[in-house]
């Protein structure tokens, strides 16, 4: 019973944690190249001078002195965003949607309350101290720009933010997911904490079904919208700039964290050295037939837009029979 | 290459700590399972005489060769008397001397063995006897012996055992008949045995020795006799001519010479006392290793002092523990706190014992992580959030003390050995985990961590495996081996085939 499973996956090339760990952490990702994707910082001054499409960086403060300096930054910003440079889960995030009417120097957080800059400056110090960053060693406070939202998953997901992961394998993106924030998962896009991962077809860009705590779900499980067949703008693009980042991080196996912008389209958030394994259950595939079929064609002088384009040329999902041309002009 | 690399160190370590164990086990004797012990035999000769008027000399044949036996320890004990050790023609001959005694003497001598059927220590090679001086009419009597035994024999064994059976039949032939009429006891006769056998030119010599078998007060010898066939020795039954050396026969000494003299006392008598003991299969591995010389024990954890090698026996186990741990999470796929705080917390359930740990364990992280979270709506900074669980960790190992006291439960009171800053690292690490990844994830990886405790505490506890590695540390060569090919393992865990069941079928 338990061989048959294990060559059942085996057979599908499902990838177990302990292989990825050997193989393809280790192997691909060195350790003195992982600060350029821990300190969000670095990675945005690397994507930037890579000419890809970030969250604009209003500023940065690094040090308690320079925390006067906040309402300069903010100057001319109606909405911003401030976050700790190292912090995860999401933890200490303000999300400042837009400016009091009656006073300049309150602000509305997403949420709909007020806050003063006063405020604002304590939890900036507060962060900047380390109170958000689990070493615990003194942090950086980011403010930039607020992610205007794409109405494109509005169906499909319960306030929050969801957003693209791309896994490139050495500069060719492998395999696709949307993540959809629920009302278990607080609106954050974190598949532990019960957010849906659905699927992507990586040659159409279309989602495929979701998945929610290791279980296949169809619908969404607050809106009760249809996860599959929503067709995600700007798919060429997201591909680019995805395996665009293996040049910025040098990474073999890296996860690009995107989210799509109204107005300024696909932006990347953040990256990551060591990405889950859900993704598999998402696109109920197994990866490591995709990373070996990499091997295979890998060319190390393709550019990353023709990178992107391997990739949607060798990795339709079974299933779904939409020519790739078609998507491109969509 | 990288693989291979691993392969190779794994497959040398474990061959190198496999041969050390194998050499110490066999030739050594170390014991693989614990409590193993060995009889040993203390033989005991007492000798008792009155003292004369001038200086006393006593000399005694003591063991020397012993084949089938080797001597873990001897010594005398005597009044006064200096002592010294001779070598005879018969062997090791023990020499008491006192210038002047008054009264009745005694002297102990006491040797003690164990069995070890390597030991095959046999004497060199004696020149040919002389042609024994016989008067007549024994004279012709051996000559037509030799020759009739001679002509029914093939070789020196076959001329002895044909010799002894014509010596002991009960109806001897008139020549046989002459020479045993003219011995007085068992004895005299395997001594007439031998100048039988001088005559003929085979070296031969009388053999005495005792059978170890249980306890023995008064401990008769036993004649044997051993007859050398140009090659070695070869020992002989003088009552069935049967070749062989009894598996529990001692040799005390050989040839003629007396056993005992006393020179300057009167009324000499000795007696032999064998008692049996068991020791500790250490000690003899011990004392093998030192009469071999061999390296191994000065690098035993058995010659530290004993409080050092009581912690190292606690020490030895976590390289079991860490091993559990490894296989549980990278084969078996438990989710975990700490990289090590499940073989701790084992550690800490020796003291406990495992119901009371489980339960203790429980109740100190759930009311900690409760604390826990009242601290975190203040807003700390890690270093004073951490000591202010450790505070609170230490006043509630203190509170459950008291309280179990009070309530009579004594087990409570070892809640005080479990590792503090452990248990706060576990709080805090559960808390950022319950934040990140929900209540639900760190539940389980807390009980994940509790499993391999407990895991861990079995395997650590088993008595057998606590032994063999302290005797044979050089199995965590072995261990090393091990955990060096599981960090090599790139198949599922067991618990991902549930998770990515759902990819398994169509």
């Amino acid at each position: 019973m338990m061989f048959r499973i294990a060559r059942r996956l085996r057979e599908r090339g499902v990838l177990g944690l302990n292989e990825r760990n050997t193989d393809f952490i280790m192997r691909l990702n060195p350790r003195k190249l992982y600060p350029r994707v821990d300190d969000k910082v670095l990675t945005k001054t690397l994507a930037i001078e890579a000419g890809m499409a970030v969250p604009e960086l209003y500023g940065v403060i690094d040090n308690q002195g320079a925390v006067r300096g906040f309402p300069k930054i903010v100057a001319d910003r109606e909405s911003f965003v401030v976050k700790p440079a190292e912090g995860s889960g999401g933890e200490g995030i303000l999300v400042v949607t837009g400016r009091s009417l009656r006073k300049r120097d309150a602000f509305r957080l997403a949420s709909g309350l007020i806050i003063t800059e006063a405020e604002i400056e304590h939890h900036i110090s507060n962060i900047v101290s380390g109170q958000y960053s689990l070493s615990g060693t003194p942090d950086k406070a980011i403010i930039e720009y607020c992610v205007q939202f794409d109405p494109v998953f509005a169906d499909v997901s319960y306030q929050g933010v969801p957003d693209v992961r791309v896994i490139v394998y050495r500069g060719y993106p492998v395999m696709a997911m949307v993540r959809l924030p629920t009302r278990a998962s607080d609106g954050k896009a974190n598949l532990h904490q019960g957010a849906v991962g659905a699927g992507v077809d990586i040659s159409s860009g279309t989602t495929l079904q979701g998945v929610l705590d290791d279980e296949i779900v169809t619908e969404h499980p607050d809106t009760g919208a249809l996860i599959a067949g929503v067709r995600i703008p700007q798919w060429d693009f997201i591909l680019e700039s995805a395996a665009r980042g293996f040049e910025v991080t040098g990474l073999g196996y890296l996860g690009v964290d995107m989210v799509i912008d109204r107005n300024l389209g696909p932006l990347i958030l953040e990256m990551n050295a060591r990405p889950g394994l859900n993704i598999q259950l998402a696109n109920q595939a197994g990866i490591a037939h995709r990373i070996s079929r990499i091997e295979e064609i890998y060319d190390p002088a393709a550019t990353p837009a023709e990178r992107a384009q391997v990739a949607r040329r060798e990795f339709p999902a079974a299933g779904v029979s939409t020519p790739v041309s078609e998507a491109a002009a969509g | 290459m990288n693989q291979r690399y691993v392969w190779g160190l794994a497959g040398l370590l474990a061959a190198l700590g496999f041969t050390i164990f194998a050499y110490k086990w066999q030739a050594l004797g170390f014991p693989v399972t614990r409590n193993q012990e060995v009889p040993v035999y203390t033989v005991e000769s007492s000798i008792g005489f009155d003292s004369g008027p001038g200086s006393i000399k006593v000399n005694l044949h003591i063991p020397t060769l012993t084949p089938g036996f080797r001597m873990l320890s001897e010594n005398s004990v005597s009044r006064g008397y200096g002592f010294s050790l001779n070598y005879g023609t018969g062997g090791r001959v023990a020499q008491w001397a006192i210038r002047r005694a008054d009264g009745p003497q005694r002297i102990y001598y006491r040797i003690t063995v164990y069995a070890d059927p390597d030991s095959d220590e046999s004497d060199t090679t004696p020149p040919f006897p002389p042609p024994p001086v016989i008067i007549e009419p024994f004279r012709t009597a051996v000559d037509v012996i030799v020759a009739e035994v001679r002509e029914h024999s093939a070789d020196t064994a076959s001329f002895t055992s044909e010799l002894l059976r014509r010596m002991n039949d009960p109806t001897p032939d008139p020549n046989v008949e002459l020479l045993v009429s003219e011995t007085g006891s068992f004895a005299e006769l395997v001594e007439s045995v031998t100048t039988i056998l001088a005559s003929a030119r085979i070296p031969a010599r009388v053999v005495n020795g005792f059978r170890m078998e249980g306890q023995q007060r008064d401990a008769e010898f036993l004649v044997w006799l051993e007859v050398h066939d140009g090659d070695r020795w070869r020992y002989f039954n003088p009552r069935t001519g049967e070749e062989g050396l009894p598996d529990d026969y001692l040799v005390w000494w050989r040839g003629n010479e007396p056993l005992l003299a006393v020179e300057g006392g009167s009324n000499v008598d000795i007696g032999f006392a064998i008692q049996e003991n068991h020791l500790d299969a250490i000690a003899i591995a011990e004392a093998r290793a030192t009469q071999r010389d061999a390296r191994a024990f000065d690098f035993s954890l058995y010659s530290l002092p004993i409080t050092t090698q009581a912690v190292y026996s606690v020490l030895l186990m976590i390289p079991i523990g860490a091993l559990v741990m490894v296989v549980l999470r990278n084969l078996i796929g438990i989710d975990a706190f700490g990289t090590f705080m499940p073989v701790l917390i084992a550690l800490a359930f020796r003291e406990t014992r495992l119901f009371w740990g489980v339960v203790l364990f429980t109740l100190l992280v759930a009311l900690g992580l409760s604390i826990r979270f009242l601290l975190e709506r203040l807003r700390l900074l890690l270093v004073p959030r951490l000591s202010a669980v450790l505070i609170v960790v230490v006043l509630l190992m203190l509170s459950i003390s008291l309280v179990s006291h009070r309530l009579g439960m004594e087990t409570g009171l070892s809640v005080a050995l479990f590792p503090m800053v452990i248990i706060s690292m576990t709080i805090e690490r559960m808390s950022v985990m319950w934040e990140e990844k929900g209540a639900i994830d760190a539940i389980r990886a807390g009980f994940g961590s509790l499993a391999i405790a407990v895991a861990a505490y079995i395997f650590m506890g088993m008595g057998w495996l606590q032994h063999l590695i302290f005797t044979f540390p050089e199995l965590l060569l072995v261990f090393l081996a091990i955990v060096l090919l599981l960090g090599r393992y790139t198949g599922y865990r067991l618990l991902e085939l549930r998770r990515f069941r759902a990819l398994a079928n169509e």
